[in-house]
């Protein structure tokens, strides 16, 4: 057996040895996912929403009388104009309206495009969110249908959200789960790992072997990234076929990102290992450096926009920030990798950042 | 030529002095001790040997190379056991060995019979978790785990510190088993009684040498009378010796007291005198042979 | 020294099982008031169990055990306030001054604090650390942690002390003057139950026993002993006895 090898098969020995190490890498994050799920509606029933339809033709007809039709969307009243809207939220008579402009089927015919919005009451974000999609797949799906396109969707849909312009998309949970147990997972995970053979004094052996610290450092962080990434997708997979979570954009795309994010933790989780000889340390460092800012000021929870000024700067540090506007691009947005360009090479050059500066503070000798 | 060289050696850790001007040289396949309590700078030297540290100052050459510079190459020919038994606790003895054979880049087989003699005790239990097992089964694991890549020089920080004094024995001979492979070693201790068993031996305390040479040696150089008093009542003899003149020290041995008295001043009779005119009777008092132990309380107080 | 034949610790038949594995195996034993008694054993034989059980950690699986005139299966409290107790590991905040800890101790033992401050005075003068006491526990060094904690140990003035391995890697000066804090509890009534890997230690101690696997294969003075096994020190009596265990084992 080749010595690296070796080392590595050591690591996952320690893996899956370790029944804490083991809960954590793999129960929590499928637990965390599915409380989150949970806690947050997923459903809508009996949605009741209203239609201002400028157009009245055959096409808005149609789409009006699917919505109607659809067994979670109750559809309580026609508006005739725009000056009903405002009345019909503060009584609370609905959740959403949704417009349909002048000429409605016209446009689509012939400039190949034409206009849809849906106001949401986002008071309630989760539901907001939920019905804004489940409404944008009715009216998408009666054009596919009828104009038999795939290519380009040519309606636009403009969907406001009231009440909570900025509002948290309850979709979130999942890319913020994902970016809080990925960052914990990997960063704390990996430091006290090495941190362990520190205070266990198996690291004064490791570095007199012939080891090459990389390969030390390589052999403690690999098992992690594999076992991170394994967690990343089955967090989607769960997402996905349980809370119905949309995946717009390439899975290929998604997993990369989630890489890209994967190797900043561990990078980071290297540095701490670099500042401590404590297990404890290190945990603390990790849970109060990494995880309550992934939380707090990465707009999982809490909007940044709310947010006094000092906080938002702060935010700029915060990578599950980049990561999840990254995610929230591929995932419910379809967009392509290119899209999130400053965001990658923002957390690319995190981790190149971090990479050399363990690299600056790691010993080939003690103390 | 030497294994090991260390001149006029110092290290600080900020503003204590670990070690302070040391000098000292290990002979090819030689066992020597560094003997010492807590606080010595035992492990402080070891670590310096072993390239995990380096000097502040000083002279240091270990099987012929620089530990600052070649520590790469050095690290090849160190087998090193650290204080606490450096092994992973969730991994199988086998495991263990196996993954300390690999990281050295060998095999288990390739230098059994370096370690059959040690490795033969626990292999029956080879599937038992190393965090299950008793001290005296670590201990063998680990120096197993040190010796599987047929070290030149071995380095054993402290092996049989808190083990009782069976095993301590049976673990002292293991060693010159392996020193007969031609190995040198080079191991620290706080039991001073373990030092007859070395070579060569230093007395180290708090980051001097306070003496080196065989134990014969540092026996012979002991610059004093010694005179040991047999007696029931150790307390009360030694209190009783405390008031003697022109005092040295005084020491309890067991079940005998040891009594430091300047060279060729005083007749065994006298302090048989002493002690009996203090109302202590049936003492039996005679000249003796210094101990090691008696040689590090002569040399580390004669240093403050 | 006197002795009274008062038993301070008295033990029956003392059984410990964890599971299949018995850790002490029909122990019996007194320890006499004011004597040093050496707790010997290999390691693993169940010394640490016992002293948990004297001290009133653990209830025994079944036997007697009375210490300091208590029943350890109905006075464990009583009994934790007759005692003290010192291992080589944990006795002493490290982060906290000398002062501090002495307090600190005095203070869970219920003293006034009159008299703590006391005592506190009367020891500094007796060990002679007037320099030390403002300073963290963690800058001493080793020789003088473990006599400070002998003292913090002894400082609430129990009946018997318990000291688990006091001079693990203690030079042999300190050894030595650790031994005569012993003594000078002793002359204060303070019985000693000891252990240690440091077999010239033994001879110090009045009475001792020998575990091995679990039993107590020896027990008396070192002179006794020494008779018995025909060896000429402590550590030739612990030698054959352990190693002739091992031999009947194999």
């Amino acid at each position: 057996m080749n010595r690296f090898t070796g080392f590595l098969k050591k690591e996952f020995l320690h893996i899956f040895r370790d029944l804490r190490t083991m809960m954590i890498l793999f129960l929590i994050p499928v637990l965390l996912v599915l409380i989150f799920g949970f806690v947050i509606k997923n459903e809508i029933k009996d949605a009741k929403i209203a239609i201002l339809d400028l157009s009245r033709d055959n096409a808005s007809k149609s789409i009006s009388s699917r919505l109607s039709a659809s067994e979670d969307i109750i559809v309580t009243e026609y508006l005739s104009s725009y000056s009903q809207i405002e009345e019909q939220f503060q009584k609370n008579l609905v959740k959403a309206i949704v417009i349909f402009e002048n000429n409605f089927a016209e446009n689509l015919v012939r400039e190949n495009k034409a206009n849809v919005q849906i106001i949401l009451d986002a008071s309630d974000p989760n539901t907001a969110s939920l019905l804004n999609s489940y409404v944008s797949v009715i009216i998408n799906n009666f054009i596919s249908e009828k104009f038999s396109l795939n290519k380009t969707i040519p309606l636009e849909i403009e969907p406001r959200m009231w009440f909570n312009e900025e509002q948290s998309s309850s979709y979130m949970y999942v890319p913020g789960t994902m970016a809080l147990i990925l960052m914990v997972i990997t960063a704390l995970m990996s430091s006290v790992s090495i941190v362990r053979e520190k205070e266990m004094g198996t690291m004064e052996i490791l570095l007199i072997s012939p080891l090459k610290p990389y390969q030390i450092v390589l052999g403690k962080l690999a098992p992690y990234a594999v076992l991170s990434v394994i967690n990343a997708v089955s967090i989607i997979l769960v997402g996905y076929f349980i809370f119905n979570i949309p995946i717009l954009g390439s899975w290929f795309t998604l997993i990369l990102v989630n890489f890209i994010f994967i190797t900043m933790a561990l990078s980071l989780g290297l540095l701490i290992s670099t500042l401590t000889n404590r297990q404890e340390t290190a945990m603390f460092i990790s849970v109060f450096v990494l995880l309550l800012p992934t939380m707090l000021l990465s707009g999982f929870i809490f909007p940044l926009e709310n947010m006094p000024n000092f906080l938002q700067y702060l935010s700029y540090i915060v990578p599950a920030k980049y990561y999840l506007n990254a995610i929230k691009s591929i995932m419910l947005k379809g967009q392509g990798i290119l899209y999130s360009w400053k965001e990658i090479s923002v957390l690319i050059g995190m981790t190149i950042l971090l990479i050399g500066l363990s690299i600056k503070k790691f010993k080939i000798r003690l103390e | 030529m030497y294994e090991i060289e260390i001149h006029n050696l110092c290290k600080n850790f900020g503003k204590t002095p670990a070690l302070d001007n040391l000098n000292l040289v290990v002979k090819k396949n030689e066992f020597y001790g560094l003997i010492g309590p807590d606080g010595a700078g035992k492990t402080t030297l070891m670590r310096i040997i072993t390239s995990l540290l380096l000097p502040d100052s000083g002279y240091l050459k270990v099987a012929g190379l620089d530990p600052g510079k070649d520590y790469r190459e050095l690290r090849l020919k160190l087998g090193y056991m650290p204080g606490k038994f450096a092994l992973y606790q969730d991994l199988s003895i086998e495991e263990n060995l196996t993954f300390f054979a690999t990281v050295f880049g060998t095999t288990v087989k390739e230098n059994y019979n370096l370690i059959k003699s040690i490795y033969s005790q626990i292999e029956p239990f080879k599937n038992r978790r190393a965090g299950k097992l008793s001290g005296g089964m670590k201990q063998k694991l680990a120096l197993s785990c040190a010796l599987v890549h047929k070290p030149e020089i071995l380095i054993l920080d402290e092996p049989t510190t808190g083990v009782d004094a069976v095993s301590r024995r049976e673990f002292w001979e293991m060693l010159n088993e392996i020193k007969s492979h031609g190995i040198t070693i080079v191991v620290s201790t706080p039991y001073l009684e373990e030092a007859a068993l070395c070579d060569n031996i230093a007395l180290m305390n708090k980051g001097k040498i306070i003496s080196s040479g065989s134990p014969e040696e540092i026996s012979s150089t002991f610059p004093e009378d010694l005179f040991i008093v047999e007696t029931k009542y150790i307390p009360q003899t030694l209190k009783v010796l405390r008031q003697f003149p022109n005092l040295i020290n005084v020491n309890s041995f067991g079940h005998s007291l040891h009594l430091v008295l300047k060279k060729n001043t005083v007749q065994t009779k006298e302090i048989v005198d002493f002690i009996e005119n203090k109302g202590i009777s049936n003492i039996k008092v005679k000249k003796g042979k210094p101990e090691i132990e008696d040689s590090f309380i002569y040399f580390s107080s004669s240093n403050l | 020294m006197t002795e009274t034949e008062e038993n301070i610790i008295e033990v029956k038949n003392l059984v410990k099982k964890f599971g299949n594995f018995t850790a002490n195996d029909n122990l019996c034993f007194e320890v006499k008031k004011s004597e040093i008694f050496g707790f010997l054993g290999a390691n693993g034989a169940g010394k640490t169990t016992a002293i948990k059980i004297l001290s009133g950690l653990l209830f025994p699986t079944s036997g007697k055990v009375m210490v300091a005139g208590y029943d350890v299966y109905k006075h464990r409290n009583i009994i934790k306030k007759n005692i003290g107790y010192m291992s080589q590991g944990f006795s002493l905040y490290e982060d906290l001054t000398v002062k501090e800890n002495i307090e600190f101790y005095a203070g869970i033992y219920g003293l006034r604090s009159k008299e703590i401050k006391f005592r506190f005075a009367e020891l500094v003068e007796k060990l002679g650390i007037q320099d030390m006491q403002k300073e963290f526990v963690k800058s001493l060094p080793l020789g003088w942690k473990q006599k400070i904690a002998f003292s913090v140990a002894i400082f609430h003035k129990p009946k018997l002390v318990f000291l688990d391995e006091p001079t693990s890697g203690v030079d042999p000066i300190t050894r030595r003057q650790f031994w005569d804090l012993i003594y000078e509890a002793v002359e204060n009534d303070i019985t000693v139950f000891i252990t240690t890997h440091y077999l010239d230690e033994a001879e110090y101690c009045d009475r001792i026993s020998i575990m091995v696997d679990g039993r107590i294969d020896a027990l008396g003075t070192p002179a006794e002993l020494k008779q018995e096994f025909n060896a000429k020190n402590m550590d030739e009596v612990f030698v054959k006895l352990v190693r002739n265990n091992n031999l009947q084992n194999e």
